[in-house]
């Protein structure tokens, strides 16, 4: 599989000079599958230049795995110009709720007066699934979901193709349910779904010292996605869902911290950049920036 | 698309739900006695509050399987009748799938017998899949030495 990011800002799109090295847009991870199916990890405002560019080479299928509904990995959904495809065949899954549909949710945001066009109306044709916590086969690959602790109903996601994986949990706060240090591996959210992963794409919004200001907001400390990464036998992190705050040098400094944490394995830590490329295959997995 | 088989419950080390994940968390900030079955029926954490009535800490006994609970922590209602363990709260709110909530006399490890008042109910995930059982003592004010 072959995934491409679009955007990896967290909680608000950050546009200017001084974030255009790893990004503005927020969340959004195109993968592309041997199969040819495509999916959509998240609709942040990357889905916006993804949509530009998958347009003009619509798949035959679309799956947008949505891993919440805060708008930060929504806002992009509306401005996707395959959405206004007649026709296409989109699958939206979600985290399920006992009170309201998956569609109910997406649409108090796709619809006036926060958004011109009701999601009722777009020309594609659009089905809603809850995530599957259950292995499901989408083309050559198995994705299973798991709620994770964030605010809200969240979940991760886990694909796995030709015996490579790749995991999806970039809002996720691990440290609400316990101390990651001490908590045996199988009470630690999002683990089972983290395990053994080739690369996991996670946030990592704060700094250490910054996270004490923000605990219960839903998101990780550099030192608390190392150890989920490091308990789930992770092989390679990439930081994710960048704090809208952080410019690109301040974010290379938090890299530098997060490589002084794993000495002799810096290379095993890195940020995640608009327009990286991560390629799994069976021999091996690259990454160009 | 193909759905395949999910991961094991029930069986020690294997994978916990957040609902039970947070309600461990729960627990362990918490002084009041409580307890954590998983949707196997295995007693998978109890706070260190609760390591008072069963006299070692969790870390030292660990997973409990439901049938071995019995011998750990005994049971009577208020007339001192043993109770079947589906019938106390936490088996009722396991098999009937609905809170439920009563006196108790509990026997603990040093022999002692305790009145508390039990609650327990099931956790239900945003489906409606049952996540386990959290069951809490409140200690009341009789305490008797035990046979």
């Amino acid at each position: 599989m072959r995934a491409r990011v679009w955007g990896c800002r967290g909680s608000v799109a950050a546009p200017g000079p001084d974030t255009v090295k790893y990004g503005g847009n927020t969340s959004c991870v195109e993968v592309r599958l041997e199969s040819g199916h495509a999916l959509v990890l998240d609709a942040g405002t990357g889905m916006r230049p993804l949509g530009v560019q998958m347009q003009q080479d619509l798949p035959v299928e679309l799956h947008v795995l949505l891993t919440h509904l805060h708008m930060d990995h929504l806002q992009g959904l509306g401005f996707f110009k395959p959405l206004f495809a007649p026709g296409l065949e989109i699958h939206i899954w979600g985290p399920s709720s006992p009170i309201q549909h998956l569609g109910e949710r997406i649409a108090t945001y796709l619809s006036p007066p926060l958004f011109p066009v009701r999601l009722e109306d777009v020309p594609s044709h659009i089905t809603f699934h809850d995530a599957p916590e259950e292995p499901m086969t989408i083309g050559s690959a198995t994705i299973r979901a798991a709620k994770v602790t964030h605010q809200g109903p969240t979940v991760g996601y886990r694909i796995e193709e030709n015996g490579r994986t790749l995991v999806y949990l970039p809002d996720h706060e691990p440290s609400l349910g316990g101390d990651l240090a001490t908590v045996p591996a199988e009470w630690m959210s999002g683990h089972d779904i983290a395990r053994e992963a080739d690369v996991l794409l996670h946030d990592g919004q704060y700094r250490d010292r910054e996270y004490g200001e923000h605990i219960g907001w839903g998101h990780s400390s550099i030192g608390d996605a190392m150890e989920f990464a490091n308990k789930a036998d992770v092989d390679k992190l990439v930081l994710f869902h960048h704090d809208p705050y952080h410019t690109d040098d301040e974010l290379e400094e938090l890299l530098v911290e997060a490589q002084d944490k794993w000495p002799g394995m810096e290379d095993r830590v890195c940020l995640a950049s608009e327009g990286m490329t991560i390629v799994l295959e069976e021999d091996g997995v690259t990454f160009t920036t | 698309m193909v759905c395949a088989m999910s991961a094991p419950l029930g069986v020690p080390g294997s994978p916990r739900s957040l609902p039970l994940i947070l309600a461990r968390e729960l627990a362990s900030n918490l002084a009041t006695p409580m307890f954590l079955m998983d949707p196997g029926g295995m007693l998978v954490f109890y706070n260190d509050a609760a390591s008072t009535l069963l006299g070692k800490p969790f870390a030292e006994l660990g997973e409990i399987p439901s049938g071995d609970f019995g011998a750990a922590l005994q049971l009577a209602n208020l007339n001192g009748d043993t109770l079947r363990r589906r019938d106390s709260p936490s088996g009722r709110a396991f098999f009937e799938r609905k809170p439920a909530h009563m006196p108790l006399m509990v026997t603990t490890y040093d022999g002692v017998r305790r009145e508390f008042e039990v609650t327990a109910y099931p956790l239900f995930g945003a489906t409606g899949e049952m996540h386990g059982v959290v069951t809490v003592f409140w200690e009341g004010t009789n305490e008797e030495p035990g046979d």
